[in-house]
């Protein structure tokens, strides 16, 4: 077994300690706002509920899955694509983390410093200081320069390998960059040619329901860009670490091509209670939307075919006996599988979220914040977390001891505690009408409001014991890089001989970019001319 | 490419599913009048809302029997006018929202009223208030500062 390069080692160690350290400011800002929430503390008179927000947010969404995303995607194609990265590669992939590195650095900055707080959507025509708005962008041109190197390293093997299949991580970590190329063109218009100039003070007033459209038209496909590299664990690597196969490659690469057409031309959908938009351009966009549950069936059916398929290999009998055959003891498979498992109330909440009139009922609620921390923050989390016990042994150079899978199993158990309490309690306080990102406020002792406090304190408790999982979190990272030295496998999952060959249309990139270029010309173009021409500019405000 | 028999009938089932469920999605929106708010543009200049009719005298106006106009400007941090409303049991209000700055958000709680506020776009939503209360309306789109302020009510007696 040949070990990991050493240089590509500390190009990905790079980037998942950053993303870590992100998540503990983040965890930190959460955990006060949770405490602030419920009314168990007041902050003192300096700190604002709104900033530690933003900062929540920002560092949370933003950067922690930006800078793990990029640093795994880098460790897998190094090696699945000739166990190395290419030097243009490797520089793509510091220049693009240095980048991001200084946004990162210069948004907190200006955040904390209380210019910027307008949350991770940054509305207008609340006005940031221009700072904040170069800040975001740095961070965007950095993940260009980081996708521009797995381009790279995949277009030149293929060069080398002509006519050979290429490795499925390889493939769709060309597919979740590709899709983070073409959704980040829309926020990267927003805040280059609409918000700096106008902070700036360089142009007077922004065009609102365009800033918030172009916004949306990234804001979709960006949860996707969070979920694409966790469904690469699940596809590729689970397979091998409970020592299965992967039912089907080619399903595995239509799946990822279906949410590749499908996550861009929807984000109308988080737009349904807003004017400026025609009712038919909304529905339609929700039917697109919707089309994205045809490739999570097939993922669902795949996960668990290899389960299945893996069970019975080991002698399982009866409908379900191979479910025990399962490695629930190896947090490599556990951390992952919760996620998965959760990912099934948290997909059917989506699909509520997104059914046009019916938005009403939860739009702006608790209700959203329970879904997006049951999504992105439970099973992209746990996906992620889980990824680290092997990540970090494989690419230092040493091994996952009991103790410290253990002390996963224990780490994963206790998020999804937290995380039932908190999402859990904001999903039934938002049905009942609780707003999102609002600070402690009983609204003149409101009976409505009266009876929201119990599940605030809810989420509170909840807020803390996945704090403690940061902790924990935190403190494992730190076991993994002082493990034992010794040899790690980078797992890579084969596919079953049950298997087809898989069709060579499915790497034909230039039709399945038209095609979604197309489907985004068609949702976009008219109601896109329309704002353009008949919306009424408006001047910014500072209200913080 | 080639499908599993039980994936085939898998995928079947969810895809017959979903276009029943869109299909009843689009009837209800389209032909039964529960399209989600504000249809499409109605525009007003943002810095001129206080000027401009009707925003220039916020408030309650009857236009039909149990029929009412809710006129009412969104601001950071409450909602002209600043009075609660009142309206008898039984009446629909047709409400007429916007802003004189941000982007905030229009909610009754209690109710599937439930909207965005942008500037320079008047927001329209009609809602039929059968049951007696005072219905708590707030912003539920983060404002700045005293976002969490912004809320007065409507009495339905």
């Amino acid at each position: 077994m040949k070990s990991f390069d050493r240089s590509d080692s500390k190009l990905v160690l790079a980037h998942i300690l950053f993303a870590f350290a992100a998540l503990l400011i983040g965890g930190v800002a959460g955990l006060l706002q949770s405490m602030v929430k419920s009314g168990s503390i007041e902050l003192p008179a300096n700190i604002g509920y709104y900033e530690l927000l933003t900062a929540h947010g920002v560092l949370m969404a933003l950067i922690f899955t930006t800078y793990f995303i990029v640093g795994f995607l880098y460790s897998g194609v190094s090696h699945t694509l000739g166990g190395k990265l290419l030097p243009a590669s490797r520089k793509f992939g510091w220049a693009g983390y240095m980048l991001m590195s200084l946004g990162t650095v210069m948004g907190v900055i200006v955040i904390l410093l209380g210019k910027a707080s307008v949350l991770y959507t940054f509305y207008a025509p609340m006005k940031a200081s221009p700072w904040f708005y170069i800040a975001l962008a740095l961070v965007v041109v950095g993940s260009w320069l980081s996708g521009f190197g797995i381009f790279y390293q995949y277009v030149r093997w293929k060069r080398g390998n002509k006519g050979k299949l290429s490795p499925l991580f390889a493939y769709m970590s060309v597919v979740t960059m590709l899709l983070w190329q073409i959704c980040t063109i829309g926020v990267a218009i927003e805040v280059v040619v609409q918000l700096i100039p106008w902070s700036f003070g360089w142009v007077d007033t922004v065009n609102v329901v365009l800033s918030r459209t172009l916004f949306w038209y990234f804001g979709h496909p960006l949860v996707y860009f969070w979920l694409l590299p966790a469904y690469i664990c699940w596809y590729v690597v689970i397979p091998k670490v409970i020592g299965g196969k992967i039912f089907s490659d080619s399903l595995a690469r239509l799946s990822f091509m279906l949410f590749l057409l499908f996550s861009i031309p929807v984000g109308f959908h988080h737009q349904l209670m807003e004017p400026g938009i025609s009712p038919f351009w909304k529905y339609l966009q929700v039917v697109l939307t919707f089309m994205v549950i045809i490739p999570s069936l097939m993922t669902a059916f795949s996960m668990f075919a290899t389960f299945e398929l893996y069970g019975r290999s080991k002698g399982a009998k009866g409908t379900f006996g191979w479910v025990k055959k399962l490695p629930w003891k190896d947090v490599r498979f556990f951390a992952p599988f919760m996620g998965m498992l959760i990912f099934i109330p948290a997909g059917a909440g989506g699909i509520i979220n997104a059914s046009n009139q019916m938005n009403a009922v939860v739009h702006n609620t608790l209700w959203v914040t329970g879904h997006f921390h049951i999504t992105v923050a439970t099973s992209v989390a746990l996906t992620f977390f889980g990824i680290l016990y092997w990540l970090i042994p494989a690419i230092t150079g040493r091994v996952l001891t009991p103790r410290m899978n253990k002390l996963g199993i224990i780490q994963t158990i206790t998020w999804c505690v937290g995380m039932f309490f908190m999402s859990g309690a904001m999903h039934i306080v938002g049905l009942l009408g609780s707003p999102r990102r609002t600070a402690y406020n009983s609204y003149n002792d409101h009976p409505d409001a009266v009876l929201w406090m119990p599940y605030h304190v809810a989420m509170a408790i909840g807020g803390t014991i996945l704090f403690i999982g940061v902790i924990l979190i935190i403190c494992n990272i730190v076991g993994l890089l002082r493990a034992p030295r010794g040899e790690t496998e980078y797992p890579i999952g084969e596919v079953s001989e049950a298997s087809e060959k898989t069709p060579a249309f499915l790497e034909r990139w230039g039709v399945w970019i038209g095609i979604a270029v197309a489907l985004i010309l068609f949702a976009y173009t008219i109601p896109l001319i329309d704002m353009i021409r008949d919306t009424v500019p408006s001047p910014g405000y500072v209200t913080w | 490419m080639h499908l599993h028999r039980l994936e085939k009938i898998w995928l079947k089932f969810g895809i017959s599913m979903l276009a029943v469920f869109l299909i009843v999605l689009g009837i209800m929106a389209f032909s039964m009048g529960m399209k989600p708010p504000s249809e499409h543009h109605h525009t007003v200049d943002p810095t001129k809302v206080a000027e401009m009719a009707p925003f220039d005298n916020p408030g309650l106006n009857q236009i039909g029997k149990n029929h009412y106009e809710a006129v009412m400007t969104a601001y950071a941090f409450g909602f002209e006018p600043a009075e609660p409303m009142q309206v008898p049991v039984g009446s629909k209000v047709d409400f007429i929202v916007t802003t004189s700055d941000v982007v905030h958000g229009f909610a009754i709680v209690g109710t599937n009223v439930n909207m965005m506020i942008v500037p320079g776009e008047i927001s329209h939503i009609s809602h039929t208030f059968d049951k007696p209360g005072e219905y708590l309306i707030l912003c539920n789109e983060y404002c700045g500062t005293g976002h969490e302020y912004m809320a007065t009510t409507i009495v339905v007696q």
